[in-house]
């Protein structure tokens, strides 16, 4: 396959997941907001990498402000808005990599979308919007998945999912590390753990694993090492060691440093521990989990796309 | 100008190749064809068929105008025409091969010298190069209009990289779908065999070194490109890559693109970006689309293009007036198709026919394409045609002037109902080294402004699937046609 045709599908997956994991943190601030921590609103600005561009333009983070950065701003390059003109753009580049129902929920995400103004997502209306953003990339991936060759360019739609969604999650931990290395249990804790859990779609998923209140260390387990949940980021670094593999079985065994760093990456959560993590700092490991998903995705450039 | 002569006729003038059209149109409500009509653009929509428009303002991304009355041209005057076609075709590159190489025809003076090494679009980089089985331009579109019952004239050709034959296909495919049983009543000429003649066409075009499966790719300007989706579309159809420059290199003169797998070798090249762009190593250095050094590697007999560069010699309107003269010097045959009298304003007794009857002709610039810097005497104002006068006798060798023509009419769906519009036809003519191949049809494009003879997409033109209908129609369209004046 063509180095750039790759490269649009890896981004095409990045920034389909990126729309809907902005949308999921939407989810969480507006519900968090009821609870009048007024905290939620920056960290998800945080958890973006959206709080340097944020702070620029508007200094203060009123909700209003906020949501409109995250959804409409076209200035705002991971805003709602821009990730599906980046994913369509990037998929009308290689239009004939995709099928016919892939570039048709792209297209119509982007029809549907590309008129919003905040008449369509503003107070009353965000619940609903981010319900319709949510659909539109279940959408788009269920047709990638039901319809798509099993070839490279769905590998590479996977890996730039997979990838996506491994730096969503260590971000969103990331951005509330603080509540879970301490234990004091009061109704706005507890509601700050229901909200990372939300925000990973994963609430329920608690309750079946654990049978069990909730607990700062499991909810920490449950969303670095646990491999049954989709979004823990052992599931994700996981799903980008196994498409990596694929690619490299596909082209006679031809691996690089990306293989190499995915690899690793995947066996230090599959054995990793908990409380080890804990013990060094759950704010530090992460960090260097979110630096070595950056340098992951620069080695896969580096291998697939530049060709060095 | 008279009055324009109708391809479907009416009355006891109907043609007897849209018998069963005209039935069909006296039969069905003007709603339903509505309701067809918004159906066509939903399609073409949903698809993404789009001519991107830059620097205007609105949309980039629009819809050609598609109108759901298919225009129909008979297989009798349709062999009559690809007869023509093929001879001039073939006489085109005949005429390349001489200019870049012998230049016979020029030392016999039955053209002009200055006009093709003097002319901008001569390349010299091809000069003494013979281009792989000696076809210069592999896939020509040949713009035609007609203007009676057996009169039709080459308005242009197009040896360079014509654009359409998307047009061709998508339109035929959206007809299939929204009209079956008017299909079922008719015996048309298939088109989707086209990517495959294409494909035939550009693997026979391959170096001798490459090889029984030659590696194709279509080069593309980009997705800014108006007619990017038709790249992508023919690359589908074809089973090649779509590349941009950026994705090719030259190492040791061999052309290779970049894949996830590493370098891969190319052999053949269908490029739809211009000369001035192909090579910042050969041609325009400013050039971010093309390859460095891919005319090294074309030189070197390891890479074929098509079509070859420096084709613009054989498609300038100051040259197209030799054409015929090229049908008898290379061919030794009569041309079978006429010429447009067309009047060169650098010779002086053109320039003072053309200034003294600015009212009645059509000037267009000698390398111009898209419609644009074209003036229609009969419809300008007299500003207008002052503001070409001064331009013409500034730069006299950039402008030639063509009579009006009565382009011919099809009945079209406008707002006001079903009206007359004029057309043309662009036929997609296929040269290898031993054939020519057509596939019967080709891109109408249609004046949907009443009375506007400009076709041009990018000046509010739109198309019309071709039907070429063999000659024995079913036999209940022939019980119908009885009486009426057969064409």
């Amino acid at each position: 396959m063509l180095s750039r045709t790759a490269d649009c599908l890896f981004w095409l997956g990045r920034y389909t997941e990126r729309a809907a994991n902005v949308a999921r943190g939407l989810n969480v601030a507006w519900r968090m907001a009821g609870l009048g921590t007024g905290e939620e609103w920056r960290r998800l600005l945080v958890a973006t990498g959206c709080e340097p561009g944020f702070t620029a333009k508007h200094g203060e983070v009123t909700p209003e402000a906020a949501a409109d950065y995250l959804v409409r701003d076209p200035a705002n390059p991971s805003g709602i808005l821009s990730c599906f003109a980046a994913a369509r753009s990037n998929g009308r580049q290689v239009r004939t990599a995709l099928t016919v129902d892939m570039w048709s929920a792209l297209n119509e995400s982007w029809t549907q979308l590309r008129g919003t103004t905040e008449a369509d997502f503003g107070g009353e209306r965000l619940p609903g919007f981010i319900d319709r953003v949510r659909e539109r990339v279940l959408l788009f991936n269920g047709a990638a998945q039901d319809t798509m060759l099993r070839g490279e360019a769905f590998l590479f739609v996977r890996l730039g999912t997979a990838l996506e969604r491994a730096d969503n999650t260590a971000r969103l931990l990331d951005v509330r590390h603080d509540l879970l290395t301490h234990a004091p249990h009061g109704a706005a804790e507890y509601a700050q753990w229901q909200a990372i859990l939300q925000s990973a779609s994963a609430l329920r998923s608690y309750h079946w694993v654990y049978r069990d209140r909730l607990d700062p260390a499991k909810i920490a387990e449950l969303l670095i090492l646990r491999p049954e949940l989709p979004r823990a980021l052992l599931a994700c670094h996981a799903r980008v060691t196994e498409v990596l593999e694929a690619i490299a079985a596909g082209q006679g065994g031809r691996r690089g440093e990306c293989h190499r760093l995915s690899g690793e990456i995947t066996a230090s959560l599959r054995y990793g521990r908990i409380a080890d993590i804990l013990d060094g700092g759950l704010h530090e490991w992460l960090t260097r989990m979110i630096g070595r998903t950056a340098e992951l995705g620069e080695a896969i450039e580096a291998f697939y796309i530049r060709g060095e | 100008m008279g009055a324009a002569f109708d391809e479907m006729g009416e009355g006891p003038q109907l043609r007897a190749a849209y018998a069963e059209i005209a039935r069909w149109l006296a039969a069905t409500p003007r709603e339903a064809l509505a309701v067809k009509r918004a159906e066509a653009e939903y399609l073409f929509r949903k698809v993404g068929i789009t001519f991107a428009v830059y620097g205007e303002g609105g949309d980039p991304e629009r819809l050609i105008p598609f109108d759901i009355i298919p225009r129909i041209i008979a297989r009798a005057e349709w062999e009559r025409l690809a007869t023509g076609l093929s001879q001039r075709v073939r006489a085109l590159n005949a005429f390349l091969a001489d200019a870049y190489g012998k230049g016979e025809i020029l030392k016999a003076g039955r053209i002009p010298a200055a006009l093709v090494t003097g002319n901008e679009q001569f390349r010299p980089e091809m000069a003494g190069f013979t281009p792989p089985g000696g076809v210069y331009t592999h896939i020509a579109g040949i713009d035609l209009v007609r203007t009676g019952p057996d009169e039709f004239y080459v308005l242009e050709d197009n040896c360079r990289t014509p654009s359409g034959v998307s047009y061709m296909l998508e339109n035929r495919e959206a007809m299939l779908r929204l009209f079956p049983r008017l299909f079922a009543a008719h015996r048309i000429a298939p088109v989707n065999r086209y990517p495959e003649e294409l494909l035939a066409t550009l693997k026979a075009a391959a170096p001798g070194k490459a090889g029984h499966q030659p590696t194709v790719v279509i080069l593309t300007p980009g997705h800014f490109n108006s007619a990017y989706y038709e790249h992508c579309f023919l690359a589908d159809e074809m089973g090649v890559e779509v590349v941009e420059g950026a994705d090719l290199f030259v190492d040791g003169d061999v052309v290779m693109m970049r894949t996830t797998a590493g370098p891969k070798r190319v052999d053949v090249i269908y490029r739809r970006i211009d000369d001035d762009y192909l090579d910042p190593e050969a041609f325009n250095p400013e050039s971010m689309l093309g390859v460095p050094g891919l005319m090294r590697a074309y030189r070197a007999g390891n890479v074929a293009l098509a079509n070859a560069p420096g084709c613009g010699i054989a498609d300038d309107k100051a040259v197209y007036p030799y054409v015929p003269e090229m049908i008898r010097f290379y061919l030794g045959e009569e041309p079978l198709l006429n010429n447009v009298p067309t009047f060169l304003c650098e010779q002086e007794d053109d320039r003072a026919h053309v200034l003294a009857n600015l009212d009645r002709l059509v000037v267009k610039l000698a390398q111009g394409s898209g419609g644009y810097g074209m003036l229609i005497g009969p419809h300008a104002t007299a500003a207008q045609r002052e503001e070409f006068r001064a331009r013409i006798i500034a730069n006299p060798s950039h402008y030639i002037a063509q009579p009006t023509l009565a382009l011919s009419t099809v009945p079209t769906l406008v707002e006001a109902g079903i009206a007359p519009r004029h057309v043309d036809l662009r036929p997609f003519v296929l040269s290898t080294k031993d054939s020519v191949r057509i596939v019967p049809g080709g891109l109408t494009r249609v004046a949907l402004r009443e009375g506007s003879l400009v076709v041009n997409s990018s000046q509010g033109g739109g198309t019309k699937d071709t039907w070429v209908l063999d000659d024995a129609p079913s036999v209940q369209v022939q019980s119908q046609s009885q009486g009426y004046v057969s064409c």
